[in-house]
């Protein structure tokens, strides 16, 4: 029965779907005539890989304006990139600050990094996730090193005031780590501009490539002789020694990366950028209104997060009254194709800070390639539910 | 002007860095070919960037001015 109606995708937040059509191209490419290892080898298939993954480099630090493209490293996802940033540069006795509305992907090796002696503060954000730079500010003392705050609430979508936070570090001498997970690709982001230190990004959400790619840039502040890899291992580089090396991005990049999806992701953000992130942030935007407005006129449905597309992304967090986020969910699912996400979303301090914990939300995250259409089909289902 | 070209080579830190090498070079008009690390030069199988001879001093500049160390640089 469902087969019939045609599939609605609302959980871009998790990982967007579908992907551009020259993403997909560049895997098959890659695939069938290049499939080498890059910097291992010096022969010429070798090289062209070495090529397209340098590209890579070079597009993700023309997205964010950073000049510099062996700052760019490579992991397997945002949450290696800020276990990376954290880990390797707080010690014992360092302070950082962070939001009530971060990922686990923050939380969790922040809340290990304590049992080793760093302290940390968690600045409580408004119920609709608005986080005040004042409070931050309050928070600095003499040990702080760094606040690290994700761009956008992966659970309502609230931004985060990262332009100002950022002028706050550069005023005390913090370092400024910022997960772009729900904003890189939808939203300008300029290193220099907003004095990010450590930009974190994910390469299969809003930058519309593969699962199993991101990196962590690492601005010229950051002193990178203090600052430890996760790993240690092959680079491809200075193979004669026993010892990591210390020149980036080689430091930070042992063992084969993931050119396949890196050959995806430099396909990705080139569509990106020839889009424009001014287009695809109005599309999302009309959407997310559109959406809102839908949402707002049904009585039974009570909405999270600022509820004004101008202070969010495109995603959108609610219940309706009288079913819990998975009996939602599971209608939509089976009865309209309508695939979205429900229950806490890696978040749990985002959702006690919204006051949704433990149940959670039922969670559309639009993306650029919704339609009005399928939102206008969602509410008609929702009304149907409600 | 037809004589037999002679070249050079740079070598650097990691292939990392002669692909970006190679990149800024082209970008700055400069003629530059990827080519294995000759065998009787370094064990590593990496890569290392050739250049025209007369140019090394121009290409080391353009280098150095966006940061790539020049480990070595060797006429062939
Ligand atoms: C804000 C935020 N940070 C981090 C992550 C983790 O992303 P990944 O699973 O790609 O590491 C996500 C996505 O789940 C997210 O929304």
């Amino acid at each position: 029965m469902t087969n019939l109606i045609k599939k609605i995708y609302f959980d871009n937040a998790a990982t967007s779907w579908p992907k551009p059509d020259c993403v997909v191209q560049a895997v098959t490419d890659f695939t069938q005539n290049i499939g080498s290892n890059p910097g291992r080898s010096g022969h010429s298939a070798s090289v062209k890989s070495g090529r397209i993954v340098y590209a890579a480099r070079e597009s993700i630090a023309r997205l964010f304006n950073f000049a510099d493209p062996l700052r760019v490293i490579f992991t397997s996802n945002i949450t290696e990139a800020l276990n990376l940033a954290l880990k390797g540069l707080l010690k014992s006795g360092d302070h950082v600050i962070t939001s009530s509305m971060e990922h686990n992907s923050m939380m969790r090796p922040m809340r290990q990094l304590e049992k080793h002696g760093i302290e940390m503060t968690v600045v409580n954000c408004e119920q609709n996730g608005c986080l005040d730079p004042a409070d931050l500010s309050r928070s600095v003392k003499s040990t702080t090193k760094m606040i690290a705050l994700n761009h956008a609430s992966n659970v309502t979508g609230t931004l985060l005031p990262i332009h100002e936070v950022g002028k706050i570090c550069t005023d005390y001498g913090l370092l400024f780590l910022v997960d772009t997970a729900q904003t890189a690709g939808a939203f300008p982001i300029d290193m220099e501009e907003d004095h990010i230190d450590l930009l974190a990004f994910t390469g299969h959400k809003s930058l519309y490539g593969l699962s199993g790619t991101g990196g962590l840039i690492i601005g010229d502040r950051v002193d990178v002789e203090n600052f430890l890899p996760l790993k240690e291992g092959g680079t491809g580089s200075r193979s004669e020694e026993e010892f990591q090396p210390i020149f980036l991005p080689d430091k930070f990049e042992s063992g084969t990366l993931n050119f396949t999806g890196l050959a995806a992701l430099n396909a990705s953000v080139n569509w990106v950028r020839d889009t424009g992130i001014e287009n695809i942030r109005r599309h999302e935007t009309e959407l997310t209104k559109h959406l809102l407005s839908g949402l707002k006129s049904i009585p039974k449905i009570k909405l999270y997060g600022p509820i004004n597309e101008n202070f969010q992304t495109a995603t959108v967090s609610f219940n309706l009254n009288n079913l819990l986020p998975s009996e939602t969910g599971l209608i939509l699912d089976e009865k309209f194709n309508i695939l979205c996400r429900i229950g806490l979303h890696c978040a749990p301090a985002a959702h006690k800070t919204v006051g949704t914990f433990p149940t959670g939300t039922v969670r559309f995250g639009l993306g650029y390639f919704n339609s009005k259409a399928e939102i206008n089909q969602a509410i008609k289902a929702l009304e149907a539910i409600s | 002007m037809n004589a037999k070209r002679s070249y050079a080579i740079l070598l650097f830190l990691s292939a990392n860095h002669a692909l970006r090498a190679e990149k800024v070079l082209l970008d700055s008009g400069i003629a530059c070919k990827l080519i294995p690390v000759p065998k009787d030069i370094s064990s590593e199988c990496g890569i290392c960037v050739r250049i025209l001879k007369t140019e090394t001093q121009k290409s080391v500049a353009e280098l150095t001015n966006h940061k790539l160390l020049v480990t070595k640089c060797i006429n062939i």
